[in-house]
């Protein structure tokens, strides 16, 4: 099992959401988090001074797969999240020793499975 | 309709049809009662206007500080407004319009007088020229002593003590503020030894708060951060231009209620003029500022704006009476350009999150001012007070006059003022400690955040901490833990509560 961090734009998050969903996987989590790279910060300009901003709002996506399955995650992002410019983010990949789902306690790679449609509460 | 509602109904309009029939039945009232009545409706209309500008100086304020000190700003607003109310009745009115002497007024202390203003006149000289109920000029003159008071405190936001405000507002609406418009309002020495203009209030009410401010800021300083260790000014940018927004326009509402409630009269429709000179200013004011700023910094800066509104409204308050509609654009654009070059320059040394200084305190001084350049020649006689400006008379004299009292306020209000802060500074303590600033004032004074889901993180509040809640559909069968147990290794079917 791995464990995928990525870190994008944020308007890059719903194309990818979505075809994730259709290819299986719907379990994810996302956080907004406010990073620094290559991409230059923005300056405010109030009152007559100025701040300059250099850490800039991303969106950390988080995803555990089976590790058969990292390739087919890491490329639907990077196709909807490279624009091409500098600020597009990064993918990493982490090793997973353990899943356990909490509602029912059962552990290992079967967590990481979608529910069949019908089980699925509306 | 219930017959009962119905007969309730039928009578209510047979009472109105009724109504005049009685009027008419009772005494006849005067002329001089209807204008009395006339008058006074209007100055309470104004006073209430000007009441409300309370809740503009509220939100402009706490839209340009950080939302850790957003609460801080509304029970500053509310302890000040009602220590100035009970102090300016027990005292300060009696200073500032009881009797004629030249520094200030003997009489009328805890006010309780008939509200016929030639009975009152005795004691309140100024209702024999204008004929108002005393109760409406005393409200009226009190939400401008509560007006220059909510003025002082721009300077100071974010880091000054609570229980600093309490102290120096008891002095500033019992004393400081009556006695200084007792000088060019009541009949003091300024407006009848040297007939300076002062229609309503850039001096008295907008210098006397700006001064005020300063004199706080020297022995404050800078908020944490404002200035970098070069010593050059950052941004600490306010948390809301949108309220920054409201409350710019509901100030300029309250303009309206301001200036043209100044004629303290009704009767000759003059305060319509008035409204009139108050717009075409506060507008010339927006155009001007925001014109300079974009001039400077290429942007168009939304605070900048507001205080180019403000700018052109303090700029008119002192001519909106004596100058005639051309001179209002031309007066409020010239506000608008000191107001932006003012917060650019000060913000180099001092730290005015809200631009008090430049806004009400240089703009003051350029209204007053203004005064002696564009004054007419009808209504300097109509006003009895002063000479026609430089523009109509090609005299300095009154320009003199506006100049000698833009002085005198500053000096007498700066000396007090410094006094009074230095005493709490060196007693009480003017200012928070380095920690509780950064921890803001709303937790650190009141006890509460003004926006606490930005800073109690959302687990920690209310029903979110006693505990997931029960599931029906588990609960049935047993506790959810042994239920998750007998269930982990077979098939997921029914598993997923409805």
């Amino acid at each position: 099992m791995k464990l995928i961090m990525a870190y994008i734009r944020p308007e890059a998050f719903e194309p990818i959401r979505e075809d994730l969903l259709a290819a299986g996987f719907p379990s994810l989590s996302i956080d907004e988090v406010k990073g620094s790279g290559r991409q230059r910060g923005m300056t405010e300009r109030y009152r007559g001074s100025q701040l300059t901003i250099n850490l800039r709002p991303k969106l950390k996506l988080e995803c555990v797969v089976e590790s058969e399955q990292v390739s087919l995650v890491t490329e639907t992002i990077l196709r909807h999240a490279r624009t091409g410019d500098v600020g597009d983010g990064k993918i990493f990949v982490l090793p997973v020793e353990q899943a356990i789902r909490v509602r029912t306690g059962e552990s290992g790679q079967e967590v990481l499975q979608a529910h069949e449609s019908e089980e699925v509460p509306a | 309709m219930r017959p009962s509602f119905l007969r309730a109904l039928v009578l209510a309009v047979l009472a109105l049809v009724a109504l005049p029939a009685v009027a008419v039945a009772q005494d006849k009232p005067s002329l001089t009662q209807t204008v009395v009545e006339l008058n006074t409706a209007w100055v309470m209309v104004a006073a209430i206007l000007v009441m409300f500008m309370q809740a503009g100086f509220a939100f402009l304020e706490i839209g340009f500080s950080r939302a850790k000190n957003a609460g801080a700003g509304v029970a500053k607003i509310l302890t000040n407004f009602s220590i100035a109310a009970i102090a300016y009745w027990a005292v300060g009115f009696a200073l500032a319009f009881g009797g004629s002497g030249l520094i200030a007024g003997t009489e009328g202390f805890f006010l309780d007088v008939s509200s016929d203003p030639t009975k009152a006149a005795s004691q309140i000289p100024l209702l024999e020229t204008y004929t108002i109920a005393p109760s409406a000029l005393l409200f009226f003159q009190f939400v401008f002593c509560a007006v220059s008071l909510a003025i002082v405190w721009g300077t100071t936001l974010e880091r000054i003590k609570y229980s600093a405000y309490i102290i120096y507002a008891i002095i500033f609406a019992a004393v400081i503020y009556p006695v200084l418009s007792h000088w060019i309002f009541g009949g003091g020495w300024l407006q009848v030894n040297f007939g300076m203009q002062d229609f309503a209030g850039s001096t008295v009410v907008h210098l006397i708060g700006a001064t005020g401010a300063l004199a706080a800021l020297l022995l404050l300083g800078p908020r944490r951060g404002k200035f970098g260790p070069d010593g050059r000014p950052r941004a600490i940018p306010g948390h809301s231009m949108p309220l920054v927004g409201l409350g710019v326009l509901i100030l300029w509402l309250g303009w309206f209620g301001f200036n043209p409630g100044s004629t303290l009269g009704a009767a000759d429709g003059r305060f319509a003029e008035v409204a009139l000179v108050t717009n075409l200013a506060a507008a010339a004011g927006v155009i001007g500022a925001v014109l300079t700023i974009y001039a400077l910094q290429r942007t168009i800066d939304i605070g900048m704006a507001g205080n180019g509104a403000i700018a052109g409204l303090v700029g008119i308050t002192a001519p909106s009476g004596y100058v005639e509609f051309w001179a209002a654009p031309i007066i409020g654009l010239v506000a608008g350009v000191i107001v932006v070059v003012g917060v650019l320059a000060i913000d180099k040394k001092l730290d005015d999150p809200v631009g008090a200084l430049s806004a009400h305190g240089l703009a003051g001084i350029w209204g007053t001012l203004a005064c002696g350049l564009f004054t007419s020649p009808r209504l300097a006689e109509l006003n009895a007070v002063g000479d026609p400006g430089l523009f109509y008379s090609g005299s300095f004299g009154q320009l003199g006059a506006q100049a000698l009292g833009v002085a005198a306020a500053f000096l007498v209000v700066f000396s007090v003022s410094f006094a009074v802060f230095y005493v709490i500074k060196k007693t009480i303590g003017l200012r928070v400690t380095a920690e509780q600033e950064d921890a803001g004032l709303d937790i650190v004074e009141h006890g509460m955040y003004g926006y606490p889901e930005q800073f109690i993180p959302l687990p920690e509040m209310g029903a979110a901490s006693s505990g997931p809640l029960a599931r029906p559909s588990l609960g049935a069968t047993g506790s959810p833990a042994t239920a998750a147990t007998s269930r982990s290794t077979t098939s997921r079917t029914g598993e997923v509560p409805a």
